[in-house]
This record gives C-alpha cells, structure tokens and sequence, in this order.
C-alpha cells in the first residue's frame, strides 16, 4: 500500500513518499547527468556537480578521456545504424542534452528518424523537454531503464515508435550504473524479447579486463562511487554474455576507440589500455 | 539543442598561395591535436581538422589584410565556442599556439608589424571567445535551472495529485476506513465508517482503537491485532461488531492492514471496514423461518428435532428428560365446518396458550404439523415434572377461545414420556410418546397418559398373538383341558366343560382370558372354535365308546362371533355327524350378554340347534343383563351361575346371606323355567354343602377337580365307576 504524501496534515510528522514520485530535486547532490555534461564541456550543472567531477578528475585525469570516447561511439554506432536502414531510437540513460544528440546526428540524415530519450533524472527530462518541445519526432520520458515492460509500454513510446518494426536501443554508458543483483541480463532481455527482429542493440560499458584496473584507479573509482553513484564495472566477456540473442556486428566487443572509427587518426595510441568495452549487435 | 554546427566556415576557396594553404594546413592540425579531447566535439579528428583549418584561412588572410581589421579574430573566437571548443585549456592553447608556431608554419618572418597584427588578432580572438562563452555558459545555465524548477513543479503536481486521489477515494469511499498510528490512536477516518459507527472525526479521534473491544469479539480478533502492532502479520480480516454511538450494533467484515515505513518498521494501521449488519440479519432470520412455523411462530418440527437430538448429545448436562406429544380432540370437525381460516386462528391461539403456560429454560414448544404439538422439557427429575406440565396445559386449554364470534371449547389428549437419558435414544422416545398419546385417546381423550411399559408390553403381547394365532392353530400349539361337571347330589361327573388353552412358543401357556377376545376380534375365533369342537366331540365320542350310558356330555363354549356365524348349525351338525355324537351329549354354552342380544339370526341358529338335541347353557348367569320375560321363551337348557356369587358361601361357618339369598332364588327361577343349575368356582366343602342344600343341580371347579387332559377325566371315570 502507498504511503502517505507531503503536507503532514493530520498524519504526523515522518511521512514516506510514494515510490513512484521523483525524489527530491537536491541541488546539494550531484546528478551524474550534469557530471557528465561538465566532462563533456557544458554548463548544466551546478557546484557540487563540478566540485566532484573535479575532485574525481585528480585522481582519475584519464576520466574526461573516457566520457569524450563514449559520446564518439554513441555518434559512429548511431550512424552506422542508419546506413543500415534503422530509423527508430532508443537511447536508454540519455542524460542532459549536450551536444551531439542522437537526434541530431538521426535526423541531419533522415529527417524522418524517430527518437525517444528516456532517463530517471526529473532534472535532465525537463530539460530535455524544453528543448525538444517543437519537434514532434522526439519523445522524452523519465523512467526507470531497468523496468523494460514499463518503459516499451509508456505513451512516449507506444506513440511514436512503431515496435513492429526494427528500433535501436541504445545503452551508452549505462549498464555500469545497473548491478548484479538487479540483473543487468533480464533487462537486455526484457527490452530484446519485446523489439522486431532487426532491431539493435548498441552498449558501451566501463570496465577492465582482469587485473588491469590499478589500485589508485579503484580508489579513485571508490571516491566517484561514494560521491555520486555505484557503478559495476564488466569484463569483456561479461559484456559479450550480455548481447545473448543478438548477433555482434563487426568487430564484435572491443575498447570504445577501437569500434569501426571514422579515421585511422581517431585512434589513438595510448599507454593505458582503454577502461571500456562496446559493441553494436543485431536481433535476428 | 537549436544550433547547428556548420563544418565549413566558407564555401568559396581561398585565395591565399599555396605555400601558405600547406603551412595554414599544418598549423591547423597542430591546432586540431592542442584542442581535441578538451570537450566534446561532434567531429571527427579529420572533421576538426578541416575546422580548424577553415578558420585559420580566415585568420591568415585577416592577418595580410588592407586595411587591417580585428573582426575576423572575435569572430573566430565566437565560432570556436559555437562549435563546443569550451574546454578550460581551449582558448590558452590557442592563443599560446597562434603566438608560437604560425608565423613560423606559414614561412612568414616575424617583424613587427606582423607580430602586433598578430597579436591583436590573438586579443580579439580571446575576446570573441570570452564573449562567446560567456554567453553559453550563461545561457545553459539558465537552462539547467529551468529544468530544476520545471521538474520540481512536475513532482510537486504529481504529489499533490497523488494526494489528492487518495483524498478522493477516502472520502468517497462506500467502504469505511480508518487509520491509526501505531500506537492505536486514531488519526483519520471516512465519511462512511463515521456514518457506520455515528461518531464524529474529532470524536473519533479522541479513540484508541483497543477503545472498540464489543464483549462479543473472539480472542482470536484481538491476538491477532497485537500480532499485527507488532509487525508479525501484515494483515487479517474478522467478523465484528461495534457498538454505535446510539446504543445500537453493527455486524461488520474488518479488514486490518499495516503500513510499514522505508526501514520496514510499522508504522501505521488501516483498517476497512464493511457493514454487513443487514446480511446478518437476513441470514438470523432465514434461519429463524426455517426454524419455525409460520402459522403460530413456534418452533417447528425441525428445530424440535435439532434440539432433541442436542439433548442426547449432551448427555452430561442433564440425566433425565421427556416429552409431551398433545394432539387436539375433534379439530378435523372444526377445520371442517368452520373452515380453513378458523381452524388456523384456533391453532394461533393454542400456540400462544401453549407458549404461555410453559415457559423457561430447558422447555421448548414446537407445532409438528396439523393439529400436533410436542413440548420438550429438558432436566426432568421424574414423570411428575411432565405431568404437572401437562395438567398445566390442559388447564390453559379449559377456556374456550374466541374466533370470528364463535365460542370454542377444546381440549388435548397428551401422551407423556419422562426417563433417564441413558440407555434410550430419541427415536425411542418420540415413539412412546407417540403410544402414549394414542392410549390417551383410546382412553377418552381430554386427558393425558403416562407411559406405561407393563400396558406397552400388553399392547405389543395382544399384538404378537394376534399375528401369530393363525399359524398357531395349523401348528397345533392350542389343546383343550377338560374339566368336571358334577351332579352334586351323588357326586357323578354328569359332563366336562372343555377349556381350550394355548401353548405359545413365546409366552408359554396362555388361557383363554389372553386370546379368546383376540380371535374375536380378528375372526380367527370362528376356525378356532370349530377346531375345539371337534376335539371336544372326538373325546366325548371317546367316552362313550369306553363308559356309554355314564360317558359325560361336552360343553363347549361359544363365543358371540360363533353366535353369528351362519354357517354355524352346519358345522356343528356336520361335526356332530364326522364324530358319530349323539346331539344330547354337546352343550354349549353362550354367555348371558351373547343370547340376550337383540339380533334375530342368533336366535334362530340357537333353536335349529335346540331342535337337533343340543344342550343349550347360559354362561355366567348373574352377570349380565338379563330380560327374563326373554328368557322363558329361549331354547336354553342349562344356567350356569357365575362364580362371584359362591365368594359368600366359601366359609366353613358363616356364609353371606345375602349371597346365600341370591344363589337360592336364582336356583328357584331356574328350576320355575325347567332349567338346570350349575354353579362354577366351587372350591370349599362347605360351598358344595350348602349349594346342595340351596338346591342346586351340578357344581363346577377346583372343589371337584381342576381343568386337566382328557386322561384326567378318564382316571376320573374309571374311580367312579
């Protein structure tokens, strides 16, 4: 049964809020969306966002690196889906709008293109939705990616996507905010079940293969995790074990940088081998 | 996210030499390498690059331009936060490149004047930049804020509709609800449970729940409810009932849930509340009129049963119980001729005068059926509790009842049964009482009877020899004793009455006195006479044979049916004739009420056989009521006087003169008739002495001899002679 909301007429003092209302909008807590903007170079975000983006960066200088890296896949993998036809998005985790949006890059080659950005931050989605309130091939909707049935359910999608026909769902930086426990795989699945075949899955996801991460980078990592948000990072066959009933496109699960990049250029030679693994794969 | 980013900053191509595109190339990409990765750019590195590159076209052809302007530089700056080159070592590297290494790139030699060009394109750049940024920096700060404040109003919108529905449903609600704290005290509660219960919100709130206990409610409603408090249960549901404010109660399903906070820890109670007052009341009183009898509103047949039955299951409780089965006398005549309506309206008034009288614990009324009643009465001490009921009840019924201007007078026959529980079952005892009340309208109704088992055991004996007497006669299990008449004043055994006894596999030997007015009744007598006849006409043919002149005669008694019988001077004369007897030697003997009947037909079998030769003897003379102008013209030959008169005359000294008297003129009047006198039950000498000196002719019984098998009056013969 839900609880009882807010004013505390006649019922006391401590009362529980029902669950499925959005938390307190704490400008005191960073928002690992607006971290992420200040990485990627924007300015939505607030103090504490960026005392603790620059806090983490002391230790881990590496990390504006990784986000760039992860946003260029984000940019290469949605324009390889459109060369293969795909016209419908789904882009799971989608953050604040910085630039480079899947939008963008979808409808600069089909106007046509449909998008709906879903994401649990209240703040992100209103922001979002002020931004996109002209165009009708956009969709927000704030959800919680790890509730499949919900979200493929909701009126954002259902009234723009058509899941008769194939979609690409995209997981960009964001299975590593989903633990063990809550079954990273049975959402894969919960979303894959439901889509057309020739629908797409493309995921990015932090993480080491064994025994490379550092122990400076784990505490690092600690202090990040204490901060803003838990994060569960993978190995390699970890995230392939993920694309169970897709078949992986070329070249399969590899770092971010090395993912089908636009320029031998972009590649960049590195000492430290990339924290991250992506792959784009194909429901048959 | 409005605008976009335009790679290429000028369609045309540049007119700048050669020598000096390659070198604003390589500075380019130099440049492209300083920025990249310091923010997001949607761009490939070659896609930067060739940025890049544009803008320091534009740059290298500011720096040669006549005249020499700035603008070019702020613009460049401006473009370069356009296209998201905002990261914090962006514009320091670009300036600091710029001054380091594209003089150099473009093969340029540094003089002053190229340098202080230089250097106010850098200022502008920066300048452009700054403005740029700042611009965009504010501007997406703007925005973010925006969406802080959009997304708390959404929440704030989505609480208060949140809240508001669940307002809505609460108030609304046709089931009641109320909330508690953990503690028991009352927070909230509808409209519908405040209508429920008739206590207003603050008078509620006033309550602890334990404040609501109804002496009725199970224990189990309230363990369960500390159960809940405590966070063992999460919910239950019970039956109970409230007092109201006005005094009156409501039956109501309850449904208790808890509510738990974030942690787990309970927190608060909801209680829902359903009235089902009136299913509670329909389902007593379905219950009730299945139960009970429309008509009256006694308990009906089935109640009765269900409460009898209780009786014997709990036995501990009382030891004896009993019954009174009461049935009106001549109700069907009333139903009948009064009508329907009246009849009903009789039993209304029995029924409330019944009830009336007997009230209390342990006793129950109930209407059977028809006109019959039954009243229980549980934890008898003895048959006396019953009857005093039962007097009670036929005294209630002694006032006549008034309907439709008639004036009733009823009254009841009651069958009473009272016993000890133990060793007898309900069945039993309906069924006895049943008997009983059967024996009380036998006996003359308006009245009540008491089981009897000795009359029960009778009733059921009479019953046994009368289904078993017609195998009886085929089996033989019936003989005939004889016993002597004896002329008195010799002592010769002048006849023998023959007796006919019966020896019943069950009961043993029985005399007559147990089954001759069965065989009456059932008509078995008419066989069972013919058949002793016979027997008695084979031994006194017997006798003839073997002592002739001083063989005794038979005397056979008749019974009225016999007396009836047409066929009977056929079967005499026709046994008569099988036996070789001379007629003289049967005498049979009806008793005073048979011949004094009325019926003709008797009259004239008795004279046909008068005629044949047969004796004819009156049975128990004195007993009945006898015509005596009747009497001389009947074909009779012998009186018989009844034994009762010899009661006087048995004693050795006195006698009774008054019986002495009687014995004496009714010898005379038989003597005046020309009829012979024998007096039976002579049992003392001093009966026989003074009978002779009376003048009677023959004696009959233990004085002389007991009733005994032929051989006896054989032995009896033989010493005579």
């Amino acid at each position: 049964m839900m609880g009882w909301n807010g004013s505390g007429r006649g019922w006391g003092e401590h009362v529980e809020r029902p669950n499925w209302a959005p938390g307190d909008i704490d400008l005191e807590r960073p928002s690992v969306a607006r971290v992420y903007d200040y990485y990627l170079g924007g300015a939505h975000n607030f103090a504490a966002d960026r005392a603790v983006a620059q806090k983490t960066m002391e230790s881990m200088p590496e990390l504006r690196n990784v986000v760039l890296n992860h946003r260029a896949f984000l940019r290469r993998a949605v324009r390889y889906l459109l060369s293969c036809g795909v016209r419908q998005f789904l882009d799971l985790g989608s953050g604040i709008p910085t630039v480079g949006n899947v939008h963008e890059i979808a409808q600069a080659v089909d106007p046509a293109a449909k998008v709906v950005y879903v994401d649990i931050d209240s703040v992100a989605v209103a922001h979002s939705r002020s931004l996109l309130s002209g165009n009708d091939r956009v969709n927000v909707l704030q959800a919680d990616v790890r509730d499949p049935a919900s979200v493929l359910a909701s009126r954002e999608v259902t009234g723009l996507l058509d899941l008769g026909a194939p979609v690409a769902v995209l997981m960009i930086a964001l299975l590593h905010f989903v633990s063990d426990d809550e079954k990273p795989e049975a959402v894969v699945g919960g979303y894959r079940d439901r889509l057309a075949p020739g629908s797409f899955l493309a995921v990015s996801h932090s993480g080491y293969e064994v025994d490379e991460e550092t122990e400076s980078i784990r505490e690092a990592r600690a202090v990040y995790e204490r901060d803003v948000v838990r994060t569960t990072l993978r190995n390699k066959a970890e995230i392939t074990a993920l694309f169970e009933g897709f078949e992986l496109v070329e070249p399969g699960v590899v770092r971010l940088p090395a993912w089908r990049p636009e320029s031998s250029d972009d590649v960049e030679a590195s000492q430290q081998p990339f924290p991250g693994f992506c792959a784009v794969g194909r429901k048959a | 996210m409005t605008e976009r980013v335009d790679h290429r900053v000028r369609d045309d191509r540049s007119p700048l030499d050669p020598a000096v595109l390659a070198g604003a190339e390589s500075f380019a990409r130099s440049w492209a390498t300083a920025v990249i990765g310091s923010s997001y750019v949607p761009m490939t590195r070659a896609e930067v690059a060739q940025h890049l590159q544009d803008l320091t076209e534009l740059l290298v052809e500011a720096l040669f331009a006549s005249p020499f302007r700035t603008a070019p530089g702020y613009e460049i700056g401006s473009r370069l936060v356009d296209a998201h080159f905002t990261g914090t070592d962006t514009l320091g590297r670009t300036i600091q490149l710029l001054g380091d290494d594209l003089l150099a790139e473009l093969g340029c030699t540094a003089d002053d004047r190229l340098q202080s060009r230089l250097a106010a394109l850098q200022g502008a750049l920066a300048a452009g930049y700054a403005r740029a940024l700042r611009e965009r920096t504010l501007a997406e700060q703007e925005a973010i804020r925006a969406a802080v404040l959009d997304a708390r109003d959404q929440a704030e919108a989505m609480l208060r509709a949140s809240e508001a529905r669940f307002r809505a449903m609460f108030t609304e609600a046709a089931i009641g609800i109320g909330i508690a704290d953990i503690e028991g005290r009352i927070l909230d509660v509808n409209q519908a449970l405040q209508d429920m219960l008739g206590f207003s919100v603050d008078e509620m709130r006033q309550y602890n729940v334990r404040d609501l206990m109804h002496p009725e409610d199970a224990g189990s409603v309230w363990r369960l409810y500390d159960q809940l408090i405590a966070g063992e249960c999460d919910h239950y549901r019970a039956e109970k009932r409230f007092h109201r404010a006005d005094g009156e109660q409501v039956w109501t399903h309850l449904t208790l849930s808890l509510v738990r906070d974030d942690h787990g820890e309970p927190q608060y109670q909801v209680a829902m509340i359903e009235d089902v007052t009136d299913r509670h009341l329909l389902q007593n009183r379905l219950r009730y009129q299945a139960l009970h009898d429309p008509l009256t509103g006694l308990p009906n047949r089935a109640l009765f049963l269900e409460r009898l039955g209780r009786v014997f299951t709990n036995r501990g409780k009382h030891l004896r119980a009993g019954l009174c089965y009461l049935d009106l006398d001549g109700f069907k005549v009333i139903n009948d001729s009064l009508g329907h309506d009246t009849g009903d309206q009789l039993l209304v008034e029995v029924g409330r005068r019944l009830d009336h009288s007997v009230s209390g614990e342990g006793k129950l009324v109930a209407r059977m059926g028809g006109d019959e009643f039954v009243i229980l009465v549980e934890g008898s001490t003895g048959e006396q509790d019953i009857v005093d009921v039962a007097d009670r009840v036929l005294t209630e019924l002694e006032a006549p009842i008034r309907i439709a201007g008639h004036e009733l007078s009823i009254s009841a026959s009651i069958g009473i049964v009272e016993r000890q529980l133990s060793g007898t079952t309900s069945a039993d005892l309906m069924r006895d009482a049943d008997i009983t009340l059967y024996w009380a309208k036998a006996d003359g109704k308006s009245r009540w009877a008491l089981y009897d088992p000795e009359r029960n055991a009778r009733e059921v004996a009479r019953f046994t020899l009368s289904a078993t007497m017609p195998r009886a006669l085929e089996r033989g299990e019936f003989y005939v004793e004889y016993q002597p008449l004896v002329r008195l004043e010799d002592s010769t055994v002048t006849g023998v009455e023959a007796l006919v006894r019966w020896q019943h596999p069950e009961f043993g030997r029985l005399a007559p006195d147990r089954f001759i007015e069965l065989a009456e009744e059932t008509g078995l007598i008419v066989p069972l006479g013919r058949w002793v006849l016979r027997k008695a006409c084979e031994e006194a043919r017997r006798w003839l044979e073997e002592f002739g002149d001083a063989a005794p005669f038979v005397s056979v008694n008749l019974a009225v049916r016999q007396s009836r019988d047409p066929e009977l001077v056929r079967d005499v004369k026709r046994i008569l004739d099988e036996c070789a007897l001379p007629p003289h030697h049967l005498q049979l003997e009806l008793t005073e009420s048979a011949i004094m009947g009325t019926a003709d037909e008797p009259l004239e079998a008795l004279r046909a056989l008068c005629d044949m030769g047969v004796r004819i003897a009156i049975d128990d003379f004195g007993t009945g009521y006898s015509n005596l102008a009747y009497l001389k013209h009947l074909p009779v030959h012998e009186l018989k006087i009844a034994g009762s008169f010899m009661e006087g005359l048995r004693a050795e000294t006195e006698e009774d003169p008054v019986d002495s008297q009687i014995v004496a003129t009714l010898v005379q009047l038989a003597h005046a008739l020309g009829l012979g006198v024998t007096a039976e039950g002579v049992e003392t000498p001093a009966q026989s002495a003074r009978l002779l000196r009376l003048g009677c002719d023959t004696g009959q019984g233990w004085f002389f001899a007991r009733p005994g098998p032929p051989e006896d009056i054989d032995s009896l013969l033989r010493g005579d002679l």
